[in-house]
Formats: C-alpha cells, structure tokens, sequence
C-alpha cells in the first residue's frame, strides 16, 4: 500500500503536477488527489475518450495496442496510460504558464 | 330422363363445369367423336358425379318426387336399344304422357302398355306415331315398354323407345352402384347412417366445349398417315464407290453458303469497366411507431458511480494497481520530464513577432491628446496640487486646486483667500465643462486620495495641517451616471429672474464632514496622504496587525513638520453614553452625512512618527511618504491573515461593527504584529533627502522615551525637494525618487547607494510616476510643460520619448488603466488644466519577459553598485599603502652629497 503511495508522491512532486487519478476499467475513481466533482468528471470523461483511442489504434493495427495518451491544450496537459483493468490520469501545467 | 338429366345436370353443372376442367387435363387423346366416347367421358363424370354426390345426397334427393323410385338419372348411356319416337300431342295424350305434365325432365319414364301401342298402331295405322317402332313393339318380348321423354332430343325425338326388357328394367331399377361393373368405379361405398346411401347415377355427358379445348390440345393426325416405300436396285448396294472432284464452280449452286452477318441483335461492346467494393459496417435501421402528442422537457438526474471508502482502500491496496502503476509510472515520468525540460508547443515564431511590434511603429509613439478639463469658475488661475482617479468608476478623476501663491503672498491675502472656497472638483469625461462634484474644504487641499475600498471616501490634507474627510455617498449616482452638458439651454427669456447661474447651482458642493482636531494635526502643510491597505493596521504601537475588516479604514500622512502620522477613522473603543451618543447623531448640520461624526473636530492620530536626523541635530521633512504594503497585494500575508481569520472564528471572539461598517479598533495590546510587513518605510524631504526610518514605539536606549528608533539610513540625492518618492508595481523593492534636476532608482535596505542615478536634466523635474503596466516604463514631468518617457530597457540616459503638454509648469502626473485597451495619462498643470492623454501601445504594453529583464537590470545595478563600493575601499586601501610608503621615503633620511671622487669611481665602475 504505501508503495503505491510512494509511488504516486514521486509523480505528484513532479515541477506542475496538478493532480493524479487512478480509475477502474468502469470510470469509477479508486485514487485521487483531487477534490471529488472534478475527480469524478475527469474519470468519466477520460475513460470514454481513453477507450476510443485504444479502439482506434487496434483497428488499424490489431496486433497494436494503444500505451500513453498526452492530450495537450492551452492551459494544462493531460497524461493517460491506459491498461487491462485500471488507468493512471496526471494532469500537469506545463514549464511555461 | 332427360329431366332429370338437367337437374342433376344442373346441380352438378357447378361440379362438372368443375370437373369438366378436372377431365379435360386428365382426358386421354380420343378419336373423334362418338356417342360411346360420349358415353367413355359420360363415365369419367359419372366417377367424378358419384364423388361429389356423394357430399350431397340429401339434397340431390330432396327435389325428387317420391313415386319414382330413384332419382333416375340420365339413361345411361350404354343403352344402345333406343329408338327415337316422335310423338305428336295427341298421341301424348293418349298415352298420358304429356310432355311435361305426365313426364317432365325430371320425370320422363312412362311405362306404357303393349296392347295400347298396338291398338293405337292398328287404329290410326300409318299416322300412329308408333309406326317406325312397328317391328320393334311387335317384338317386344314384355307387356309394357318404356318411353322416356327426350326433353333435350338427345336422341333426334322428342321420345324414345327403350327397347329391350332388359334395359327396360336397368333403367327402371337402376342396380346399386357397386353392383355395375366399372361405372361406378367402386369409390361410392360410403353409407350414411342417417340416409342410405345411393350411389350417383351416371348421366349423360353434356358438352360444355371442354372437349374442343382439348382436341386443341391434343395431338393428333390431322390426316391419315402416308406410307412411303423406297427401293433400291439390289445389284447396286454394296458396289465399289468412285468418288471425283469436283470444284465449287462447277457446279451452280454446288455449295450452299452461310455468310455471317452483323446481326444487330447481339453487337455487345467489351468494355473494361472499373468496379470497386467497399465494405461498410453493418447497420440497420430501426423505428418503431410511437404517439407523439407534443413535445415534452426530459430530465435526467444522474449521480456519478463511485466506491465506498473502503471498496476503495482495498482496491487500491490490491496487487494489481501496484503493477499497473509501477509500469506505468516511468513513461510519466519521461513526459513529465519532457514537459520541464522544453515547451514542444511553444511558437518562436509568433512570439519572435510580438517583440519586434513594439520597436517597430513609431508613427504611434507619442501621447495623444485625449481630453482636458478647465473649469473657468473654479479653477481658472489655480494651480492643481494633487490629481487621483476613482478607484472603480471610469471616467472619472478628481483634482484639487489651490491658489498659486507663494507664503508671503498668502499672508499678505490671507483674508481674501479666506473668503473663496477650496476646492476639489471631481471631473467625468462626460462633461468637459462642468466638473460633476465640488468638495469643499477648509482650506486649500494641497494631496488627498480616494479611499480604495469605499470609494464615496475621500481624504485630503489641507495646507493648516488638518485631516479632512469627504462622505459622498449621497452623490454616488451624480458619478456613476453624469450628466452631460447638453442641457445648456441658455434660453435667456425662459430664465427667471433671481436664478443667474443655473450651472453653478447644479453642480452640488459637498461640504466635508469630518476634520481633525486641530491641536494634533499637523503644524505644516500636509504634503503627502495616503491609505493604508486594507490588509493591514497600524496599532498605536507602530506594529503592523491584521486588519479584520478589511477596508481601509487608515491614512498616513506626513507634514513639513517632520512628523509622520497614521490616523484611524473608526469610532475609538470606548463606548459613549446613550445620551450623548443620541445628541450626537441629532446634529446634521448641513445635510453632512453622519459618519464621521465621532471624529470631526476630536480626531487625534494613533500614531505620531517624528524623523530626527540620525547624525546631526534637526529633523526631516518629509515630503514623501512610502510604505511597503501596497493596496490589494496581501500575497504575503495571505497564509498569515487565514491563520488569523480561522482563529478568529474558532474563538467566537467577533466583534460588531457599527456605523456603515467601520468597526471598533481593537485593544492594542491583544494582537499579534503581522509577519511579512515591515515597520520601515522611506521618506523623502524637501531639502533632497531620502531617509529610511522605522515607525515602531520601541524603548529607547538613549533617552529611555518610548519613541520611534531614527532613520537607519539617509542620503543626500537630490539638489532638490523630492517631491516624487514612489515604489515600482512590479518591484516592492525598487523606488523611484525625483527631486531636483535628477532622478534616481533605490532599492530598499540597499544603503550603498541608488541603483540607477541619472544625469542633470536641463529643467527641473517637477512630478513623476511609474508606468502601471510596463515595469521598465516611468513618466517624469518638467517645469517647462514636458513629459519624458523613460524606458529603462531603451536608454537610461536620455527619455525615450519627450513631449510637451502645455506652457506652464505640470504639476502633477498620473497614468491610469482605463480599461484593457486603454491607459490614460493625467497631467495637471499650474494654470489649472488637467490634461488627458492618452498613452500609445508601445509604452503601455509590455514587452514579453520586459519584468524579468528589467529584474535582471536592477539586479545587474546592484551587483555593480556593490562592486563600485568594494572596488572604492579597495582603491582606499590601495591609496592608504601607497601613501604610507611615500611617507616612510619622505621620512627616511635623504642621501649624503657625494664628492667628486666617489661619483667618478662610481662611474668608472659602471663603465667596467
């Protein structure tokens, strides 16, 4: 337990890290260090758009899977590394503001 | 018979029409016709009447009269012993077979007796009817013969004779239709319970012409076939065959030709043609039909699915998040990491562009006029000592104008002076005439300033030394919507006499309502008067505490007298009587708003800084005051005013506040001095210095008072008064001072010396400001009427821009940010003018990076200032050694004179 903490603190301490979600394959938020609506709302939106891309990149290549996710827009940057059963979010402000 | 034949002809016409269809398929290829083919068919009907009589008997029997034993059917046709009869009428009545009343159709059997046929032959001989049938009666083996009534002359007669017994009796007693052989076809052996069951009797075959559709049909010889025979001699089969040639010319029409032809029929054109398959997914398309009356709002409430707090403590626990995380956390890692390192997304290009604007136009350079506001009346040969724009309302500045004269001027007026008002007019850019509000004062106000947080307070400093406080809340709406000057009808014959100046009239003068005791003001001239931030107090201790809430409820002046005051404007903590708090408030003399009241005419200061000067005897007079806290920057204390708030609340200790929500201060003692704020402050003098003192009551040493401690620190800059000491927005750090003919930049605590200093100028400086959005930008104002823009990013030996204003002397200059697109500059001359300019793009957007670099510059300053000093003691101490050797030389004994001799022996040795 305290070693997913650790872990999760390691990228939290990162220069710009706003905040990290852990969700299950069902979009429900197991882990978070946000506060809840917006936990709730990233997990939600992000697991559907997560899914879409791992469809995309399977259809084209079936053999391919799809690894890390970066969407990038104006004001922060968002990081998703999809797996079997969970996804990890991180949400970052980039070096210049 | 024949009756009958056509009832149940015509009961079975429906069916044999039916089955005629039915036999006409199923006919065989008969020859032509004849009546035992008739009779053939006849059968095949009779099969199918026997099939379908048997569905309904009972009613195939029902029209049958009962006398007759059967519904004899049509004679079958294998009778062959017919003999068609003609029978006249008479003979029919003789016989009593009429036709159709003793036999009908239905009912054409008539037995008729032997000897009657005989003796009607014997007695009308060759006229009986019977005649033709002569032999055949004659012969007659029985005693009666059956006639039977030919209703359809089937038989060529209207009768015939049935002539053998043996018929006689078949049709009469028709056996039961499995006795026959072959007609019936055995299939009618059904027996009713109810009705006995009597077989069909088989019928003549009528023609419908179902059998010409046939014989179309059929196949047939249409003529008889023809028998050819063909012979050959014997001696010739078998004989040596001799073929020749023969050419195809030869012979005419030896070989027959089949040329081919373009059959138009089948030219097909073989074309390539290209065809393409695309795969769709596949969709299908659904509706189904719904009643729908109207529309209708749907809602849906809906609440996210999360996990319990324990669900989530153990799922996250499990071994499965640990290995997923601990995969996937060194590909965030590197993302992270390439984030920090470099923006990928960062356009140089655009932002190269975005630098390059702001040196390039230089068409749009210089200070446009805007507006300027004069008001003939009021402040016509006036000089304006103090400009500031409303905190919150654009378009809207107030400047407060005073006699331009010197003391001496003054004294010798003093009793005229008295009589005109003192002013502050409050403009709107609405009206350019009229000013919106006139505050009057008691004196010439020579610095006031709006009160940030409320800004219906205004604050002024009069040249006796009081405090005087303005309410204009009353007018609040006279702002926020002014009044244009359209409405100057000068229609002179609608003017009623005694009402001379409408204009004057309509313009409110608002009379302040508080002013200060004037025992504890100042004994000089208040120079500057300021707000104090909102986050903060001033306790009568000179510490700085929290301020709970939260407006400005504090001003800090400062006076020639070389005294610094902080004056507070809340009601003090004691409580008054009822009685006399209920006097009090009767008392509205002019229609002067009450919130003042407690201060008016009783206002003492909390705190009462004096400046000493440190080495010598003598004091300060500031002219200038700047403390570190700006309005609306409480950053530092932010965590700190949190902290307090929470305590605040936790402990229930909350106190009311009263009057328009200025509170009661509170007891000093109980609050603790906010960390982040410092005590210190600099000021500035009239004889251009600039002196950094400390404002808190300590004990001191010296004295054992409890005073303020002396300036730590002051230098002579100037060669002037320093009527402009004033800290960057940027820079909490940086203060720009202006006196004189020079300006100079300090950074504060840094006592070796200002960070920048700038030559002499060729005129007096006379007012200056920082630029609010640019942190490298300032204006300084001259004697002469120009502006000069510096830029300290450009050049900080000469303005990057100078502009003149007007003739006179400017007096004070303000820069405001209107709105995002707009910075507005207002420049206050000595004739009263109040100048609107309007400051061009270039020097009021900044540069991008323009804060670091100009950081980077102060910086650089400093470390350079900090070289210059360490490189000045260096060279002292150089300077020290290097004469401390020219002493020890100068006191060690000077060389005894040397004779002739030695010099020559001296130089003998050199030459050797």
């Amino acid at each position: 337990m305290s070693e997913v903490e650790e872990m999760l603190k390691r990228i939290q301490g990162h220069k710009g890290v706003i905040g990290i979600i852990v969700v299950n394959s069902e979009g429900i938020p197991i882990r978070t260090t946000l506060d809840n609506s917006t936990t709730v709302q990233y997990a939600g939106l992000i697991h559907n758009l997560s899914n879409k891309a791992r469809s995309v990149v399977r259809d084209i290549d079936p053999q391919n899977d799809l690894t890390f996710l970066r969407i990038r827009s104006k004001k922060h940057e968002i990081m998703v590394a999809p797996d079997k059963e969970y996804i990890l979010i991180c949400i970052q402000n980039p070096s210049d503001n | 018979m024949a009756d009958e034949n056509k009832e149940g002809g015509g009961d079975k016409s429906r069916a044999s029409s039916a089955k005629s269809t039915k036999s006409k398929s199923g006919s065989k290829p008969g020859t032509p016709k004849t009546p035992r083919s008739r009779a053939g068919s006849g059968k095949a009907k009779k099969e199918d009447d026997v099939k379908t009589e048997e569905e309904k008997p009972a009613t195939a029997d029902a029209p049958q009269p009962t006398d007759k034993p059967v519904p004899l059917p049509a004679v079958p046709d294998d009778i062959t012993d017919i003999l068609a009869i003609f029978l006249a009428t008479k003979t029919q009545e003789l016989f009593e077979c009429r036709a159709d009343e003793d036999v009908t159709s239905d009912n054409p059997y008539k037995l008729l007796k032997k000897e009657d046929i005989i003796q009607d032959m014997k007695t009308r001989a060759a006229v009986s009817d019977f005649s033709p049938a002569k032999q055949l009666v004659m012969d007659y083996p029985g005693e009666e013969l059956l006639i039977v009534y030919d209703y359809d002359f089937k038989h060529g007669q209207n009768f015939y004779l049935i002539t053998t017994e043996e018929s006689k009796d078949r049709i009469l007693n028709p056996p039961r239709p499995g006795g026959e052989g072959g007609v019936e076809g055995g299939e009618g052996g059904e027996e009713e319970q109810v009705v006995e069951y009597k077989p069909p009797v088989p019928k003549d075959w009528v023609s419908y012409g179902s059998e010409k559709e046939i014989a179309e049909e059929a196949f047939g010889e249409t003529r008889p076939k023809k028998a050819f025979k063909i012979a050959r001699p014997r001696r010739e089969f078998g004989a040596p065959v001799n073929f020749t040639d023969r050419d195809v010319k030869d012979v005419k029409d030896g070989y027959m030709e089949c040329t081919p032809y373009d059959d138009k029929n089948f030219s097909l054109h073989l074309l390539e043609l290209d065809k393409a398959t695309q795969a769709i997914a596949t969709w299908t398309d659904c509706s189904s039909q719904t009643d729908w009356k109207y529309p209708r709002n749907a809602v849906t409430q809906y609440q996210p699915r999360e996990f319990t707090e324990e669900e989530k403590e153990k799922l996250s626990n499990s071994t499965e998040v640990k290995v997923f995380i601990e995969g996937s956390i060194p590909r965030f890692e590197l993302a992270l990491q390439q984030n920090e390192i470099v923006d990928v997304f960062f356009d140089d290009w655009a932002a190269l562009a975005s630098d390059d604007a702001t040196f390039g136009s230089k068409s749009d350079g210089h200070l446009k006029e805007y507006q300027s506001f004069t008001d003939l009346q009021f402040s016509k040969d006036k000089t304006i000592t103090c400009i500031d724009w409303h905190p919150n309302l654009k378009g809207v500045i107030a400047v407060a104008c005073s006699e331009r004269l010197t003391f001496d001027q003054r004294v010798d007026n003093a009793s005229k002076t008295l009589m005109t008002p003192s002013l502050i007019l409050i403009w709107s850019f609405t009206d350019p005439i009229h000013p919106q509000l006139l505050l009057e004062a008691p004196d010439d106000i020579f610095s006031f300033q709006f009160n940030p947080s409320d800004p219906n307070i205004i604050a002024g400093g009069c040249i006796n030394g009081q405090v005087v406080l303005w309410d204009i809340s009353q007018y609040f709406d006279r702002l926020k919507n002014p009044r244009s000057g359209g409405k100057l009808k000068q229609n002179s014959m609608n003017a009623l006499p005694g009402f001379e100046d409408e204009n004057a009239l309509a313009i409110p003068i608002i009379r302040y309502c508080a002013v200060s005791s004037i025992e504890n003001s100042h004994h000089l001239s208040i120079t500057d008067i300021q707000w104090i931030p909102d986050h903060l107090e001033i306790n009568r201790y000179g510490l700085p505490v929290y301020n709970k809430h939260g407006d400005c409820s504090q001003i800090l002046t400062c006076a020639g007298d070389s005294c610094v005051m902080v004056w507070d404007t809340r009601a003090p903590k004691v409580t008054l009587n009822p009685l006399e708090a209920k006097k009090q408030e009767t008392a509205h003399p002019l229609g002067i708003p009450a919130t003042f009241k407690h201060l008016d005419l009783s206002w003492k200061p909390v705190l009462k800084v004096s400046l000493p000067k440190p080495d010598t005897n003598g004091e300060f007079a500031p002219l200038k005051v700047s403390i570190k806290e700006r309005q609306g920057d409480k950053a530092h204390v932010q965590k700190q005013i949190e902290q307090l708030e929470r305590e605040a609340l936790g402990g229930g200790m909350r106190r009311e506040s009263t009057m328009g929500g200025f509170g009661r201060s509170r007891s000093a003692k109980d609050q603790k001095p906010l960390e982040g704020v410092t005590t210190k402050f600099y000021i500035s003098t009239e004889d251009g210095e600039v002196a950094y003192a400390d404002m808190k009551i300590e004990k001191d040493q010296d004295s054992g008072k409890m005073t303020n401690p002396k300036p730590s620190w002051y230098s002579a800059l100037h060669g002037g008064p320093v009527h402009t000491l004033q800290r960057s927005f940027f820079f909490k750090n940086i203060i720009l001072c202006v006196g004189g003919w020079t300006f100079s930049i300090l950074k504060e605590e840094n006592q070796l010396g200002p960070l920048l200093s700038s030559c002499c100028s060729q005129k007096k400086y006379t007012a200056a400001h920082w630029s609010p959005t640019r942190p490298g930008v300032f204006f300084i104002a001259t004697e002469e009427g120009n502006v000069e823009v510096w830029d300290l990013l450009d050049k900080t030996h000469e303005p990057t821009l100078t502009q003149n204003i007007t003739a006179c002397s400017i007096t004070r200059i303000f820069p405001w940010q209107i709105s995002s697109k707009q910075q507005l500059l207002a420049v206050s001359d000595d004739m009263g003018t109040l100048h609107i300019l309007e400051v061009p793009w270039n020097l009021r957007h900044p540069s991008s990076n323009e804060a670091t670099s100009i950081q980077n510059y102060f910086e650089r300053e400093e470390k350079r200032l900090e070289y210059y000093v360490g490189r000045l003691a260096f060279r002292e101490q150089e300077k020290r050694e290097i004469d401390a050797e020219e002493q020890r030389i100068k006191n060690a004994p000077p060389p005894a004179e040397e004779n002739e001799e030695q010099v020559q022996e001296k130089m003998r040795r050199e030459y050797e």
